[in-house]
């Protein structure tokens, strides 16, 4: 049996300080699973300004926090974050450590489990909790999406997992009245940073597309044919008040962002309402998207595998159905 | 400029099916084909020979089966100088830690023949396991440091620092990195094909074997599956759903009346 204790949710904080929600997600879900041995729940928060993060942690889960700070994080690095997780962990020995599965995360992630020479793993979509071993269950999708694995890492401490944002809530909790704030000065000597950031190109849709909080996402694919065609798919998601997503091929074909991609190179999305356009649904897709609650497929093709997901679908020529449709909500909603 | 590329054989994971019965994955038939983001990482390495042909060596390693000879062999037909295989049946069952510490340990024999790396390039994850972790984690075995995600990479003129554009969440990020450093990769420009001509003489060119015994002070409880942190318990498909309405109709007006009627009766507008 293991001496090491307590939950560890990692927060990636953004620009202004304020901590992003894959992180926050986490917490309530950490918590579930803490709430049945009676341990804590610690949000780790690295970075030169975190004061926003810290307060938002109080209020998503987080019983306690840990923050390093320093002008030394002002700008992430690989090897300045892994240091400062490793030794948190080594003073504090918790038993899980949980990071939302962005691509800091992912990059973060395991090179620290290299270093405390302890599982990982990656990209995880649903997760379960062994009370007897304190043991988490941690189940990811493999093959492409196509085979779903659970995992475990039964010898070694602390078990350390990537979790996809968006597939757990945020939850709100009252706030712990033991909650407090260790704050820990971890310095890193300037000469081992290897490598600087010496631009930074924001793509602005990266910010102001939220299709992991979106409640209605409307998304287009191959079929369109053309950039132009996003427009139809703009209009319905218009009149929906929902968000524009997209498979992969519509940005690989560079109609669209990346901002806008669903599936499992791009964003995991569970909105009430999701409308594929002329999406054939590769299982990279589907694992993005099957977690809707609610899903309508328009396409041409009868036998394209977005049908079997589908809980509404129709066979036929998008540009047909969509522009009627958008007419028919507008009318229907007086628009 | 020795340039170590880390390569993967995998199944062509967008040409898997899941057998509707039996609820299990069909891999008959299925190709393998050299990892995806693997040719992208090999390709920016063939790039900064192409600029300079006399001083770039381009090394490529895998750890597989004996059948990862036939990647090795396409990655010497493109333009890679030598290729490695790394197969012993005790590294089987090898999670990213035990790979990435295997990986760590075959590199330093490599480097008796070849030379020390400069770089190390990987692709950012298999599209069969998908977990990008083997890179990151090579570099910890190797006290290296990483730059991931990379879409591009120009080196200085005296070679000492690369210029490495990453694409991340939230845009672009151009790093400058000392070297040595380890890179990986996501999709970048198209691939290159072989010549008919190198094609013919990657067929006869030699794939040089590390196993087991050539691992000097290897670790045997961090190799295989009994050096795995992590182990699959389990494994299934996903569940698919067979009970939506789909509407089919030859008149396309009927067809959408019906759908729409669908639609307002589950009252999703």
């Amino acid at each position: 049996m293991f001496e090491n204790k307590n939950f560890w949710v990692y927060i990636e904080t953004k620009e202004d300080g304020s901590a992003k929600n894959g992180g926050l997600e986490l917490l309530g879900q950490a918590r579930e699973m803490v709430d049945q041995v009676d341990e804590e729940v610690i949000a780790l928060i690295i970075g030169n300004n975190v004061d926003k993060a810290v307060e938002q942690v109080k209020k998503y889960g987080a019983t306690s926090a840990i923050a390093v700070t320093g002008d030394v994080y002002s700008e992430y690095n690989t090897d300045v974050y892994a240091n400062a997780v490793v030794e948190n962990v080594k003073e504090y020995q918790p038993n899980v450590i949980l990071i939302s599965a962005t691509s800091l995360g992912r990059d973060l992630g395991p090179r620290v489990a290299g270093r405390l020479a302890t599982g990982l793993t990656a990209d995880c979509t649903s997760l379960g909790f062994e009370v007897d071993k304190k043991e988490v269950q941690w189940t990811r999708p493999a093959f492409g999406g196509n085979l779903m694995a659970t995992i475990i890492c039964a010898d070694h401490r602390p078990q350390m997992g990537t979790v996809r944002p968006g597939v757990f809530e945020r939850k709100e909790y009252e706030i712990s009245p033991n909650f407090e704030v260790i704050t820990k000065d971890i310095d890193f000597p300037q000469e081992k940073i290897l490598s600087r950031i010496v631009e930074v190109i924001v793509d602005e849709d990266a910010d102001n597309v939220d299709l992991e909080g979106a409640e209605i996402i409307v998304s287009g694919g191959r079929g369109l044919g053309k950039p132009e065609n996003f427009k139809l798919i703009e209009e319905l998601a218009e009149v929906l008040g929902g968000t524009v997503g997209s498979s992969r091929a519509a940005v690989d074909a560079g109609w669209i962002s990346h901002a806008h991609q669903v599936g499992q190179t791009g964003k995991t999305v569970g909105p009430k309402l999701y409308i594929a356009c002329g999406i054939s649904g590769q299982i990279q897709h589907l694992a993005g998207m099957s977690g809707s609650d609610v899903i309508i497929a328009i396409n041409k093709d009868e036998n394209a595998p977005i049908f079997t997901v589908a809980d509404y679908g129709i066979v036929g020529d998008l540009f047909t159905v969509v522009p009627k449709l958008t007419e028919r909500i507008k009318k229907k909603k007086n628009l | 400029m020795n340039i170590l590329v880390c390569v993967k054989q995998v199944p062509d994971t967008t040409e898997i099916r899941i057998d509707p019965v039996k609820k299990t994955l069909i891999r008959d038939g299925v190709p393998s084909i050299l990892n995806t983001f693997d040719a992208f990482a090999l390709e920016q390495a063939l790039q900064l020979k192409d600029k300079n042909p006399a001083n770039v060596k381009i090394v490529v390693a895998s750890m597989g089966p004996k059948q990862a000879e036939t990647m090795l062999r396409d990655c010497l037909a493109v333009g890679a100088n030598s290729a490695y295989l790394i197969t012993d049946r005790k590294f089987g069952g090898s999670d990213t830690y035990a790979t990435s510490y295997i990986l760590s340990k075959a590199m330093k024999k490599i480097e008796e023949e070849e030379g020390s790396f400069d770089m190390i390039f990987c692709g950012k994850q298999a599209i069969d396991g998908d977990t990008a972790q083997v890179g990151p984690e090579l570099a910890e075995h190797l006290g290296l440091h990483q730059i991931t995600y990379a879409i591009n990479i120009t080196l200085n003129e005296d070679n000492t620092t690369a210029l490495i554009t990453r694409e991340v969440d939230e845009g672009k990020i151009v790093v400058e990195a000392r070297i040595p450093v380890l890179v990986t990769f996501t999709k970048t420009d198209d691939l290159r094909f072989a010549s008919i001509m190198n094609k013919m003489k990657s067929k006869k060119a030699e794939i040089k074997e590390i196993n087991y015994e050539d691992l000097e002070g290897i670790d045997d409880t961090k190799i295989g599956l009994k050096g795995s942190p992590t182990r699959v318990v389990k494994s299934f498909t996903p569940d698919v759903k067979t009970d939506g309405i789909i509407i089919r109709e030859d008149d396309p007006n009927e067809a959408f009346e019906k759908f729409a009627e669908e639609l307002e009766k589950a009252k999703l507008y």
